[in-house]
């Protein structure tokens, strides 16, 4: 007896009822390609996330506003604040920019757009959150001070307000205030969940005059003058607002590097990934029972089949092989099919995120739903191969 | 030579206690090489269990059955299983081909299991369905052949490995009665060629082909008729 006669049995069986075979191996498939797919999915937006944390730039600190102790009213963070951020006593900091952010809908002629980020702040914004431009100009340190009505958009913005022109000189109405388009960003791509170019950029006094009025800034961005500095810059930082703020316990801000910023959101995004994957592990659980089930009523339609077999002389072993291999070929197969609609699906660009396929996924997916179809085949193939002779011939 | 069955004080009691039911009480039976041996019976009367202990598809609970001269008393079911891949060919009554199988793969069946090579199993085959008369209907499934068909097919599959013995339980019994004759017509010719045959039925007509008849009665062999 040889194990390929034996696997030949196997397909029989499988392709006797290629429906139900088809509809097992399509559990197999759909589980192992969620596992590839959303692996994938979890990967794109950690490395979106990690890179557009590193087109920041490595020597940038933000201080952003932070609720009080209880009992301790918070300081609201100003433009005074930002100012005191640059000069004597923080030789490491370069820029300090001021920046507040609003929701804000612009509209041009007939069409309107919900901005996703409408930020004011400085000129040095531009140089500290590496934007470059791809047409006009950038606001004025001077446009700052006269609070002129002006705006630098991001190119998602563009597209969708001015489709084929040149939106540069053009006036659009940001929450009906016209604003003169200076500006065009360079494109920057999608920062895993939100997109990076539906932004617009506006003098800080402007913003705070036409919308969010004079309250705490969102935040201060802080350039180091170098990587190396960005430790001392920080020291300083914090000294001074301690300072100008007077706190003794715990502070009314937060002061965060990009390393910080990017192990926060690295964990987070990684948590995401290991959600997805679970629901994806459970999928192919779900096609393993589907396996078992499939070949236990396999088993108890076949039951007179393999009396025939055992009385013509047929082993346990063979029996429980034949059994195996039919569960094993179901899954190996959906596996396999699993691999490439995965592969395939990664290829795509889901909710905002370019799927990056990890090969050790595949790799697992396909060596797990193999190792399932033995898992989950052995109960039905064992009950099969011990079934005694007389009985299993008799059965109607 | 030994006799190809040779059955001593064979008892097979299922369940226990006052529930107990006696199938075989002590049971002598012995089948030389070459012989035509009919079993009757009434039904209950122990001889389906005899049947499938001489097929090794079941074990007694004493007594000792030697098969060829081997004592299958002490043979697990790993080793039984190889017996009666070697030793015995079965017809049944109601024929047991593997269903959606061609007649030619049912035959090989055994052969498959016995380990022998694809085109060896095949030639084999093929020549144990031409003595059966069905050399033009290789690739025939069981649900395109007639019931006689059928019986030839699972008689070429009792032959191919060329067995000690050709067990045979009431092989006519579903079949009407041109198909009948065929079917014994191809047993008479096995036992003419030399091969033991033995044969369960409660048919006299049927009975009378085989050369020795014995009745079961009660689990015991009652009477033997020559």
């Amino acid at each position: 007896m040889r194990l390929l006669d034996i696997a030949a049995f196997a397909v029989r069986g499988l392709t006797a009822n290629k429906l139900r075979s088809g509809l097992t191996t399509l559990g197999i498939l759909i589980g192992v390609a969620s596992v590839i797919l959303l692996i994938a999915v979890g990967n794109g937006a950690s490395s979106a996330v990690q890179q557009s944390i590193a087109g920041l730039g490595t020597n940038i600190l933000t201080v952003s506003p932070q609720r009080a102790q209880p009992g301790l009213t918070a300081k609201p963070l100003t433009t005074a604040d930002a100012a005191a951020l640059v000069g004597e006593d923080s030789p490491a900091v370069k820029y300090a920019s001021p920046v507040v952010s609003a929701q804000a809908t612009a509209a041009y002629g007939d069409t309107t757009h919900d901005i996703g980020q409408f930020i004011g702040s400085d000129p040095n914004y531009f140089d500290t959150t590496n934007s470059s431009l791809a047409q006009g100009g950038l606001f004025s340190a001077d446009d700052v001070q006269q609070a002129r009505k002006v705006v630098v958009i991001g190119s998602t913005v563009a597209t969708q307000l001015f489709p084929g022109t040149d939106p540069v000189g053009k006036s659009v109405l940001v929450n009906n205030i016209p604003f003169t388009v200076v500006g065009v960003l360079a494109a920057k791509g999608s920062s895993g969940l939100q997109d990076a170019d539906d932004l617009a950029v506006a003098p800080l006094t402007t913003t705070q005059n036409a919308l969010t009025g004079y309250g705490s800034l969102s935040q201060i961005v802080v350039q180091a003058r170098s990587a190396e500095a960005l430790p001392d810059a920080q020291a300083q930082v914090t000294t001074i607002l301690n300072g100008r703020h007077k706190i003794t316990g715990t502070a009314d801000y937060r002061v965060v590097s990009q390393d910080q910023l990017l192990t926060a959101r690295t964990a987070t995004t990684e948590t995401f990934t290991v959600l997805l994957a679970s629901v994806a592990a459970i999928s192919l659980l779900v096609g393993g029972i589907g396996i078992t089930n499939i070949m236990l009523v396999t088993v108890t339609e076949r039951i007179r089949e393999i009396g025939i077999r055992k009385a013509v002389g047929a082993p346990r072993s063979s029996i429980l092989g034949q059994f195996l291999i039919e569960a094993t070929l179901l899954s190996l197969f959906g596996g396999a099919l699993g691999v490439a609609a995965g592969v395939i699906g990664s290829q795509f660009t889901i909710a905002g995120i370019q799927p990056v396929v990890d090969p050790s996924s595949v790799l697992l997916a396909f060596a797990v739903s193999a190792l399932i179809g033995l898992f989950f085949g052995s109960y039905p193939a064992s009950r099969a191969a011990r079934l005694r002779p007389i009985e299993a011939l008799r059965h109607e | 030579m030994s006799p190809v069955i040779e059955c001593r004080n064979l008892r097979k009691t299922y369940g226990s206690g006052d529930t107990a039911v006696h199938a075989l009480r002590g049971l002598d039976l012995t089948v030389e090489k070459g012989e035509y041996l009919a079993i009757m019976g009434a039904s209950g009367s122990g001889k389906s269990t005899l049947l499938n202990i001489l097929g090794c598809l079941d074990v007694p609970t004493s007594g000792q059955y030697l098969l060829d001269g081997i004592d299958t008393g002490e043979f697990d079911e790993e080793q039984l299983s190889l017996l009666r891949n070697r030793k015995i060919g079965f017809v049944f009554q109601s024929f047991n081909l593997v269903p959606r199988t061609t007649a030619l793969a049912n035959v090989e069946l055994p052969l498959v299991y016995a380990g022998v090579r694809r085109a060896q199993r095949r030639d084999r085959a093929l020549a144990a369905l031409d003595l059966v008369g069905l050399k033009d209907r290789t690739h025939h499934r069981p649900n395109e052949l007639s019931g006689g068909q059928q019986q030839r097919v699972a008689i070429a599959r009792a032959l191919v490995t060329s067995p000690a013995i050709v067990l045979a339980d009431e092989p006519t019994g579903n079949l009407d009665t041109d198909s009948s004759r065929e079917v014994m017509g191809i047993l008479d010719r096995l036992h003419a060629s030399g091969r033991t045959v033995v044969l369960i039925t409660h048919e006299d007509d049927v009975a009378a082909h085989a050369t020795r008849t014995v009745r079961v009665v009660d689990g015991a062999v009652a009477e033997v008729m020559v």
